[in-house]
């Protein structure tokens, strides 16, 4: 039993990692082949530096993100704080669909819905052109702050509501009360939320393919262009390059994460010390 | 604290502002396939840097361009026809070309601001989709030929379209896997025509597939770079250009080598200007400096497709450079081009057509 479980886990993470590793092996190839290793070489990160288009959509792509991230962060905290405060469960239940369909909506539909409505509106205005990177950003803002709600909304309810009001009991303005015991109490669902809009914008193509104006390309649409010829090796390299800096922000979060579980305890078992 | 945010919100407002009409310089959007311009990388000419560079010199002002790219002309076709977009200069395949003449969604060009114009051979002129030659300026041409392995096909058997259909070879053979390729090698084998209005003509296509159904290791597209490099294939149908990229990577125990059938697909993409094009000249302007010597050199040797500009395959250094094995493929000795051209190339379909087209498709790949 405990070897056929052993097997099919290692079959699993197989499946899971042998692709990255065989783009991984790759990028270091000499030849521009996917089926012939020639020689390791760090040509194709060489060429990856000097190519100003890659690079250029690669800072678009992460602009991109990262205003992203920072607005639907703030839209989703606030939009998951008045959630809670609702009395009515029918209000409450309401909101909350109307929130998820973004998240539900197939990609397709989202993305040609929101051209639609950029297009007439820019029309409406008189613009000749409507989709350029306002645009491109609203549309990476409406589908992230729904996970970053999600994320956000549990830790609102977990959190003792009595809190903040003794807080304000004890002399703390609202606002003050809010940045001194609520934020701490829901940091780690906003912190998880952010990461996880900044990871959803990043990969996106669907929709920043129907939303993207001229000139503002962004990484995915940039490669899925090259498929009529061959996808470069360079693009191996920056997939490697990529991995490695997200395998690198996941350890770390985690090492924080397990820091803060492990403090978590360390109160716990303190309490009880006392208690006794 | 609510001053301080109203503050902070008139400031992004502020900069959103000055980013939106900043900007004096001129801009120019254009919108190509994706790979298919020589941009710098391996030490190449960098065509976009080398052409805003050569505009400020030129004209004393500094110019910007926009460079996106497209992976199909349906992709290109859609974008703009949202209308949401403007670039103003397109480089869209022949068939697409014609519909978008149609369609009115082309700007006929003013070649007075395109000199270079002159360079290209008559052949490229008076094409099909364009007969008054005024939309487009071609910009790299390819005709479909046939990719082999000679260490597994014996050369005896490189005969025309047959070699696709031989049985010596089952499970060797890959196929284009869209209708249209895909039909289109069956038609030129049995001498039919591609463009045909009559289903009959088609059925007879289809049941030529299914034959070679049973022969076939697997449909591609751009997957037959890897198989065909690799030996997991040996025979297959692709464009002259695209052969070289893959001698260029073939594993040691292939030697791919390549022919045209007597009757095949030929293709040109060319340059134009949507209607929805913000700066016509400059445009313009782009187009002709893209005729010129040394980019339209560059591009030729970047995407290894031919170029119908005859200040490239006079060339000497890019007759050099490419070789004379390329040229011979590349530059193949034929009649007349145009005649040739006109006469095998793909038109557009109507939509019934293509409606049946796709079903006899759907059915040779579900058989």
């Amino acid at each position: 039993m405990k070897l056929s479980a052993k097997i099919y886990s290692g079959i699993i993470f197989c499946f899971l990692f042998a692709p990255i590793a065989v783009l991984l092996i790759f990028s270091f190839n000499e030849a521009k082949s996917l089926s012939v290793f020639s020689v390791f070489s760090l040509k194709w990160y060489k060429e990856l530096f000097l190519d100003r288009n890659t690079l250029g959509a690669l800072k678009n792509t992460l602009l991109l993100a990262a205003s992203a991230t920072a607005i639907s962060t703030a839209l989703g905290t606030f939009a998951a704080m008045g959630i809670n405060k609702l009395r009515s469960k029918w209000y409450r239940a309401a909101m909350n669909t109307v929130t998820d369909i973004p998240m539900i909506n197939p990609d397709i539909i989202t993305g040609i819905s929101l051209m639609l409505m950029f297009v007439f509106v820019g029309r409406l205005f008189g613009a000749s052109t409507s989709l350029n990177f306002g645009t491109m950003l609203i549309a990476h803002i409406t589908f992230c702050t729904p996970y970053v709600i999600l994320q956000v909304l549990p830790k609102l309810q977990q959190m003792d509501k009595a809190m903040p009001e003794a807080a304000m009991d004890l002399g703390c303005t609202p606002l003050g009360a809010f940045f001194k015991v609520e934020l701490p109490e829901i940091l780690p669902g906003i912190i998880t939320g952010a990461i996880m809009a900044f990871t959803l914008s990043l990969d996106d193509f669907v929709i920043s393919y129907f939303t993207a104006g001229t000139g503002f390309e962004t990484l995915p649409i940039r490669i899925y262009a090259m498929t009529k010829k061959t996808v470069t090796p360079k693009m191996y390299a920056l997939a490697t390059i990529i991995f490695f800096v997200t395998l690198t922000l996941l350890l770390i979060s985690n090492v924080v994460d397990n820091d803060d579980s492990r403090k978590v305890r360390d109160m716990k078992k303190e309490k009880k010390r006392k208690e006794k | 604290m609510k001053k301080i945010v109203a503050i902070l919100m008139a400031a992004v407002l502020m900069v959103l502002c000055l980013s939106g009409c900043g900007s004096k310089s001129l801009t120019l959007n254009v919108y190509n396939w994706g790979e298919y311009i020589s941009d710098g990388s391996e030490g190449s000419f960098d065509t976009i840097r080398e052409f805003e560079k050569w505009y400020e010199e030129t004209y004393g002002q500094k110019v910007t361009v926009n460079y996106s790219t497209f992976a199909s002309n349906e992709d290109m076709y859609s974008k703009i026809s949202s209308g949401a977009v403007s670039y103003d200069v397109i480089i869209p395949s022949d068939y697409m070309i014609a519909r978008m003449v149609e369609e009115d969604m082309l700007l006929p060009l003013n070649f007075e601001n395109i000199p270079n114009y002159e360079y290209i051979d008559d052949n490229f002129k008076g094409l099909y989709y364009d007969e008054q030659n005024q939309y487009s300026v071609p910009y790299a041409y390819g005709i479909v030929g046939v990719i082999y392995d000679a260490n597994v096909v014996d050369a005896a058997d490189a005969d025309g379209w047959n070699l696709m259909w031989n049985e010596k070879y089952s499970g060797k053979i890959v196929q284009f896997n869209n209708s249209r390729d895909a039909f289109g090698t069956a038609m030129y084998k049995l001498g039919l025509d591609v463009n045909s209005h009559d289903t009959a003509d088609w059925d007879l296509a289809y049941e030529e597939l299914l034959t070679q159904r049973p022969l076939v290791y697997s449909y591609v597209m751009d997957e037959i770079y890897n198989m065909m490099e690799s030996g997991e294939a040996a025979i297959g149908a692709y464009y002259a250009g695209d052969y070289f990229t893959m001698v260029d990577a073939q594993a040691e125990h292939v030697d791919l080598q390549f022919y045209y059938p007597e009757r095949t697909n030929f293709y040109v993409d060319a340059m134009c200007i949507p209607k929805c094009a913000q700066n016509k000249e400059l445009a313009e302007i782009f187009i002709n400096y893209m005729l010129s010597e040394d980019p339209a050199i560059a591009n030729a040797e970047y995407t290894y497709y031919a170029s119908p500009n005859s200040i490239v395959y006079n060339n000497e250094t890019y007759i050099e450079d490419m070789g004379e094995e390329a040229m011979a493929v590349l530059y193949p000795e034929m009649g007349s081009f145009s005649e040739m051209y006109n006469a095998m190339s793909y038109h557009n379909l109507d939509k019934e057509m293509l409606d049946y087209l796709n079903t006899l498709w759907e059915n040779v790949k579900i058989n």
